[in-house]
């Protein structure tokens, strides 16, 4: 190294020092369980919910969508492959006047875009994206780029990105991750007359990683 | 001291412009306004309302008196100029009353005014409550009211004429600002906003093309406004050239709101709507909305509705376990077994059934053309994934969705 070259930084500069301290906003499910581990969803950072088919992600993020709404704020649901249950999402304390449904036809494209314009728009709770029945091969091609415009979006906003899939996608880009199963399915009643009634779910959080799962339990619809 | 011009049938409001530039048009036909700083420029009250009457022309009756309400009694009851009128004489029936009230004052033997006036004002007001001890007061000519000042209707509309067909959008945007920057200019001055703004194209091949945009929020700005009639007008293009253009603004009172310091940040309205029809223009007008739940027990008890979030008293949250729709829903074969379902084939779904509950029977609308039928199962696979499954009336079977 050459010590006539200009210095450009001051001694003792650390980079990491630019970026604000301050702790990040955190919005808790309800979930108490779940809450003791990950202290909630964090605030202007993207979540993402991977898991199999009934492995109770749905369940979380409408637990999550409850949590937004009765503080008063308003939501997004960006459905890809129009799955969305209202009826459901109301039983786990949705208000659904303050929930903006968008069904994507099955067009991650369109999804990706409607996301994208939600996000910039600003002033909401949360925006869940969901992507579960998408077909692998679509999820694949989704620009990374995608998920940094997100990430860069959400910086400073009190909103949530909510991402629900089977298989991680934001990956580096999502500050939390959650990976759920379903552990346990109760049936109520006498042989061939069984009723559904209740599942046992668990989530592990991936990112930042925890040795405990969090377990919850969650009704059936009546 | 004021003065009322009555001529049943006639546009008075120009005639009273040229006397004062504020006055109450009390019905049509009827004008009531101030003379104070009129003696200046004609005189006494009798030189102001000949001028009156030489303006409002012949048929017209011209009363000057101490207040606007005598004003218009006198107006009413006295033909051609009255000036200061003894009112006593006339009759109760010249004054606003219900003929419920009329009725009973005749019963007392009230004939006129000045009988009227003469009556105790706590009986009156104990017989027919404030609306009697206003008539009441009316008679002795004791009511001074500030006048209701008349403002004309603002119609907020604006038209262009093309000298050549314009066939592309952005240059047919650019007449359109023009006209939107000037009506909300227009809306912005009234302390206006608009709830609806129509748009009519007259084409080259002599139709017309009009649409017609209904805000859930009062807006005003013109690139808002602007941004969602060109999205509208993309969506829904003119078939030929235009030749000319109108765009009419429905003004409403803007929308107040109390912002709370402690409430969480919500979408600016105007945003959001501008947001919701760029959304729209990529998945479709129908696809967009808030869910709304119908009192109903079909299978799909909700609807989607065209409409801004609304904050509303929530219900508290509780766990409940979450159902995932397939749609359409999934066509499948089922293997059954002593009439219960044990395999199941479909696309992407293949296994043995673990477990099975049902048959639950639904059924509805059957006084309808949209009758529905069916038994529903919840199944567990061997891939240990919870599906509720569904059989039609002919025997086929559907995976309407999963739990998750």
């Amino acid at each position: 190294m050459n010590p006539n070259a200009a210095r450009i930084t001051a001694p003792g500069f650390r980079p990491e020092t630019l970026r604000a301290t301050r702790p990040r906003e955190t919005l808790a499910t309800g979930l108490a369980s779940l809450d003791a581990i990950i202290d909630g969803f964090p605030r202007g950072a993207i979540s993402e919910i991977i898991g199999p088919e009934s492995s109770g992600r749905t369940t979380l993020i409408h637990s999550l969508l409850a949590a937004s709404t009765s503080n008063l704020e308003i939501c997004a649901y960006v459905d890809t492959c129009n799955s969305f249950d209202p009826v459901s999402a109301a039983a786990a304390g949705v208000a659904l006047s303050q929930l903006v449904w968008i069904r994507c036809g099955s067009n991650a494209s369109h999804a990706l875009k409607a996301a994208d314009y939600l996000l910039h728009a600003g002033g909401f709770g949360a925006v869940v994206l969901d992507l579960c029945q998408i077909a692998p091969r679509d999820a694949n091609r989704i620009p990374v780029s995608y998920w940094y415009r997100f990430r860069l979006a959400l910086e400073n906003t009190p909103t949530i990105l909510a991402l629900v899939e089977k298989h991680p996608l934001a990956k580096s880009c999502a500050t939390l991750m959650l990976e759920m199963n379903r552990k346990k399915t109760t049936w109520a009643g006498a042989p061939g007359f069984e009723l559904l009634r209740e599942v046992e779910l668990e989530a592990t959080p991936r990112k930042p990683i925890r040795p405990i799962p969090a377990s919850f339990k969650a009704k059936a619809l009546g | 001291m004021f003065a009322c011009i009555h001529n049943p049938g006639a546009d008075l409001s120009a005639i009273a412009e040229s006397f004062s530039p504020s006055f109450e048009q009390t019905a049509p036909g009827t004008i009531v306004f101030r003379i104070d700083g009129l003696s200046r420029l004609y005189g006494t009250h009798h030189q102001i309302a000949q001028a009156i009457a030489k303006k409002a022309g012949a048929g017209a009756n011209v009363a000057i008196a101490e207040t606007a309400d005598a004003a218009i009694i006198a107006a009413h009851n006295f033909q051609g100029v009255s000036i200061s009128p003894n009112l006593d004489q006339l009759d109760i029936a010249s004054l606003p009353m219900e003929q419920e009230m009329w009725e009973v004052l005749e019963t007392w033997g009230i004939h006129t005014l000045s009988q009227l006036a003469a009556l105790p004002e706590a009986g009156i007001a104990e017989r027919f409550g404030p609306a009697g001890v206003h008539l009441q007061r009316l008679a002795r000519g004791a009511t001074n009211r500030p006048l209701k000042i008349f403002k004309p209707e603002v119609i907020y509309e604006d038209r262009i004429q093309l000298d050549h067909p314009v066939s592309l959008l952005e240059p047919l945007l650019f007449l359109i600002a023009r006209i939107l920057n000037d009506q909300c200019d227009k809306l912005l001055s009234h302390a206006m906003s608009a709830n609806e703004i129509t748009i009519h194209l007259e084409l080259d091949d002599k139709t017309q093309h009009i649409r017609t945009l209904r805000l859930p929020v009062p807006m005003r700005e013109s690139k808002s406004l602007l941004k969602l009639l060109q999205m509208d007008l993309e969506a829904h293009p003119p078939q030929a050239a235009t030749m000319a253009l109108s765009i009419i603004l429905k003004p409403v009172h803007p929308r107040t709101i109390q912002a709370g310091i402690f409430l969480p940040i919500t979408p600016a309205p105007d945003k959001l709507e501008l947001t919701l029809a760029r959304i729209r223009a990529i998945v479709g007008e129908a696809n967009v909305g808030i869910p709304e739940l119908l009192n109903t027990h079909h299978p799909h008890p909700f609807r989607l509705i065209n409409q801004q979030p609304r904050i509303t008293s929530h219900q508290p949250p509780a766990t409940s376990h979450a159902f995932r729709f397939f749609r359409p829903p999934i066509t499948a074969k089922i293997d059954l077994t002593h009439h219960r379902p044990t395999h199941i084939t479909a696309p992407g779904i293949n296994g043995k059934i673990l477990t099975a509950t049902g048959p639950w029977r639904t059924s509805g609308d059957w006084w309808t053309t949209h009758q529905w039928n069916r038994d529903e199962w919840d199944i567990t696979l061997s891939t240990s994934v919870l599906y509720r499954i569904y059989r039609e009336p002919n025997d086929h079977w559907f995976i309407e969705g999963t739990y998750d």
